[in-house]
C-alpha cells in the first residue's frame, strides 16, 4: 500500500512538472503570437517609410504612419486570378500603406463594405455599385477595367450549344436538353449575371439538371469539370485554371456576358473610421497610366485576363 | 492519380526545405490556435472542476449547455463573432474584424465548452473520493482544489489536447472572422480552401501534411505525459 503510494506520488510529481512545460509553452505560444503580429508589420513599415522619403520626389507627401493599413475587399475573380498579388506590391512600394486583401463573393464584398468592415472595394456588378454610391454608401467609384463572361461546357457539348452568339438561347438550350448546369449559387458578381440571363431566357422551373452549388469560382468550375455539367464563368479566373480543367469555351461575345469592374472607397460620411485618403490613394493608382498600364500587362500564358478602364456595355 | 503523388512529393518538398511561405502559415495557425487553448484552459479548466466537484443532479442544466456548446459548429461560432465585432457591431470601435485577435476569440468559443466539459467528466469520475481524501488529510480548500486537479490531469490534459485539436482542425470560423487575408490572417486550413480552389493542390496537401504532422507530435506528446503505454484508457 505505502510502496503504490510512493510510486504514485513519484509519477504524480514529474507529470505535474510536465504539465507546468506543457502550460508554459502554451504561454509562450502565446506571448509569441502577440510579438509576432506587432513586430511584422513595424520593421517592414519602417522600411517602407524610407523608401517612400526617398522617393520624395514622385510627389508624394505623405509619409506613411507606422503600421498603415487598408482593407481592401475583392471579389475571388481579381484575388484567385493573381493580378493583386502583381499589383499590390508596387502600391505598397509606391505609398507605404499595406493593403490586407479579404476575397469574397461580390454580394458578400459589397456587403462587408456597407457594414464598414473594408475600406475600399473591388467589385464587378455595376448595377448594384451604382445603386449603393446613390445611396450614400461608397464613393469615388470608377470603372477600373474589364473583361468578360464565357459558357463553359464539356467538349463533347452535349447540349450543342457551341459557336452560339447568345448566351440566353445556349441557356435555354442547356435547360431543354436538361444538361447539367452549376451555378456558383452565392451571391457573387457573378451568380447575380447568370441569373439575369437565366430571367431572360424565362425558364423559371429548373430542375434536378441545375446545381447551385454556393461555392467561388474556382470551386464551381472544378465542380462542373468533374460532372462533365455546363457553367459560367469570367474569362480571367477560367484562363487561371484552364490547365488543371476539363472545360471549353462554348459561347462568348454576347454583350449580356460583358464584366466591368469597378472600384470604390467606402464613404467616410457613412462611417467615419474609414481610411478614406488611403483607399483614395489606391483608386488613384489603379486609375493612373501606371496601374492601368499594369492590369493591361497582367497575363497568363498569351492570354489577357482584364482591359483597363470602362468597357462598352 | 498521378497528380496526387506529384503533389505528395511536392508537398514534402516544401515542408524539408522549410518554405517561407509554408513556416508562415503553419507559425500563425500555432500561435492563433495556442493563444486560444491557452486562455480556453485558463477559464475551462476551473470552471470544469467546479462543475465536477458539484453532485452532477445539480449542474444537470450547465452539463446540457455545455455538451451543446462542444458540438457548435466553427462557422456558427465564426458568424457570431464577426456580427459582434463588425464595425456595425457592439463591438465594432475596437476594429478586431480580420486581426488574428478574431480568430483567437473565435476559437475561444469553440475551445473553451470542450475543456470544461471535458474536465468536468474526467473530474466527476473520481474527484469526489478525491476531495474526501484530501479533506480527511486535513488540507485546506485550496490544496484539496489543487489536489483534485493535479490527480485528474489526464483527463485535462486529454481535454486540453482535444481542444486544441478541434481548432487547429476548423477552418469556418477564422474564415469568416480573419477574412484569410495574405501574411496577416491566413492560416493553415484557410490557405487550403484558397489553394485548392486556384488548383494549387501541391500547397494545399503540403498543408495538409503539415497539420496532421502537427496532430501527430501533440499527440504524441499528451501520450508520453499521461506515462506511456497502456495509460489512454485514464484519459475519461
Amino acid at each position: 500500500m505505502a510502496k503504490m503510494q510512493e510510486k504514485k506520488e513519484k509519477k504524480s510529481l514529474s507529470g505535474q512538472l510536465l504539465g507546468i512545460a506543457l502550460i508554459l509553452m502554451l504561454v509562450f505560444s502565446l506571448l509569441i503570437g502577440a510579438g509576432c503580429s506587432q513586430g511584422a508589420v513595424t520593421p517592414q513599415n519602417d522600411d517602407e517609410a524610407g523608401e517612400e522619403a526617398a522617393a520624395g520626389a514622385e510627389g508624394d507627401e505623405q509619409v506613411a504612419e507606422e503600421g498603415e493599413f487598408i482593407i481592401l475587399s475583392t471579389t475571388t475573380s481579381t484575388y484567385d486570378s493573381g493580378l493583386l498579388d502583381f499589383m499590390l506590391p508596387a502600391f505598397t512600394e509606391k505609398y507605404g500603406i499595406e493593403v490586407r486583401v479579404v476575397s469574397q463573393g461580390t454580394g458578400q464584398a459589397l456587403e462587408t463594405g456597407k457594414r464598414g468592415d473594408a475600406d475600399a472595394l473591388l467589385v464587378h456588378d455595376r448595377a448594384s455599385e451604382l445603386q449603393l454610391v446613390e445611396e450614400g454608401y461608397f464613393t469615388d467609384r470608377q470603372d477600373v477595367m474589364y473583361n468578360d463572361f464565357i459558357i463553359l461546357g464539356p467538349a463533347g457539348d452535349p447540349a450543342a450549344i457551341k459557336g452560339m452568339e447568345s448566351a440566353t438561347e445556349a441557356f435555354t438550350k442547356i435547360a431543354e436538353e436538361e444538361e447539367i448546369f452549376i451555378s456558383r449559387g452565392d451571391d457573387s458578381g457573378t451568380n447575380r449575371r447568370e441569373l439575369s440571363i437565366w430571367d431572360k431566357t424565362g425558364v423559371n422551373e429548373r430542375g434536378e439538371w441545375y446545381k447551385s452549388v454556393g461555392q467561388g469560382m474556382g470551386d464551381t468550375l472544378r465542380m462542373a469539370g468533374e460532372l462533365q455539367g455546363y457553367t459560367m464563368s469570367d474569362r480571367g479566373t477560367y484562363l487561371s485554371l484552364k490547365d488543371t480543367l476539363d472545360l471549353e469555351i462554348l459561347v462568348e461575345g454576347d454583350p449580356n456576358l460583358f464584366n466591368q469592374y469597378g472600384i470604390m472607397a467606402v464613404s467616410p460620411e457613412m462611417h467615419s473610421h474609414v481610411k478614406y485618403e488611403q483607399a483614395m490613394k489606391l483608386i488613384d493608382f489603379f486609375m493612373s497610366p501606371e496601374g492601368q498600364d499594369m492590369i493591361a500587362s497582367f497575363k497568363i500564358g498569351d492570354d489577357t485576363l482584364f482591359f483597363p478602364g470602362k468597357g462598352v456595355e | 492519380m498521378p497528380r496526387l503523388i506529384e503533389g505528395i512529393i511536392e508537398a514534402f518538398t516544401l515542408i524539408i526545405t522549410l518554405d517561407p511561405n509554408l513556416m508562415k502559415i503553419i507559425m500563425l495557425s500555432l500561435q492563433v490556435s495556442g493563444a486560444a487553448v491557452a486562455l480556453s484552459m485558463l477559464c475551462g479548466v476551473p470552471l470544469g472542476a467546479f462543475l465536477g466537484l458539484k453532485p452532477a443532479v445539480r449542474t444537470r442544466f450547465v452539463s446540457k449547455i455545455l455538451y451543446t456548446l462542444m458540438g457548435l459548429p466553427p462557422v456558427v461560432a465564426g458568424l457570431i463573432i464577426y456580427l459582434l465585432i463588425s464595425r456595425a457591431g457592439p463591438l465594432g470601435v475596437f476594429g478586431l474584424l480580420y486581426t488574428p485577435t478574431a480568430m483567437i476569440i473565435a476559437q475561444f468559443t469553440l475551445a473553451m465548452p470542450i475543456i470544461a466539459g471535458l474536465t468536468m467528466v474526467g473530474i466527476r469520475s473520481r474527484g469526489k473520493e478525491i476531495q474526501e481524501t484530501a479533506r480527511t488529510l486535513g488540507a485546506s480548500r485550496l490544496l484539496t482544489a489543487w489536489t483534485v486537479i493535479r490527480e485528474s490531469r489526464f483527463a485535462i490534459f486529454g481535454a486540453i489536447v482535444t481542444g486544441f485539436g478541434r481548432v487547429i482542425a476548423e477552418v469556418g470560423a477564422v474564415m469568416i472572422v480573419g477574412g484569410n487575408i495574405d501574411g496577416h490572417t491566413r492560416v493553415m486550413t484557410t490557405a487550403i480552401v484558397l489553394e485548392t480552389s486556384k488548383g494549387h493542390y501541391e500547397l494545399a496537401i503540403g498543408l495538409g501534411v503539415a497539420l496532421l504532422v502537427i496532430s501527430f507530435v501533440i499527440n504524441s506528446l499528451l501520450y508520453y505525459l499521461q506515462g506511456g503505454v497502456g495509460s489512454y484508457d485514464r484519459r475519461l
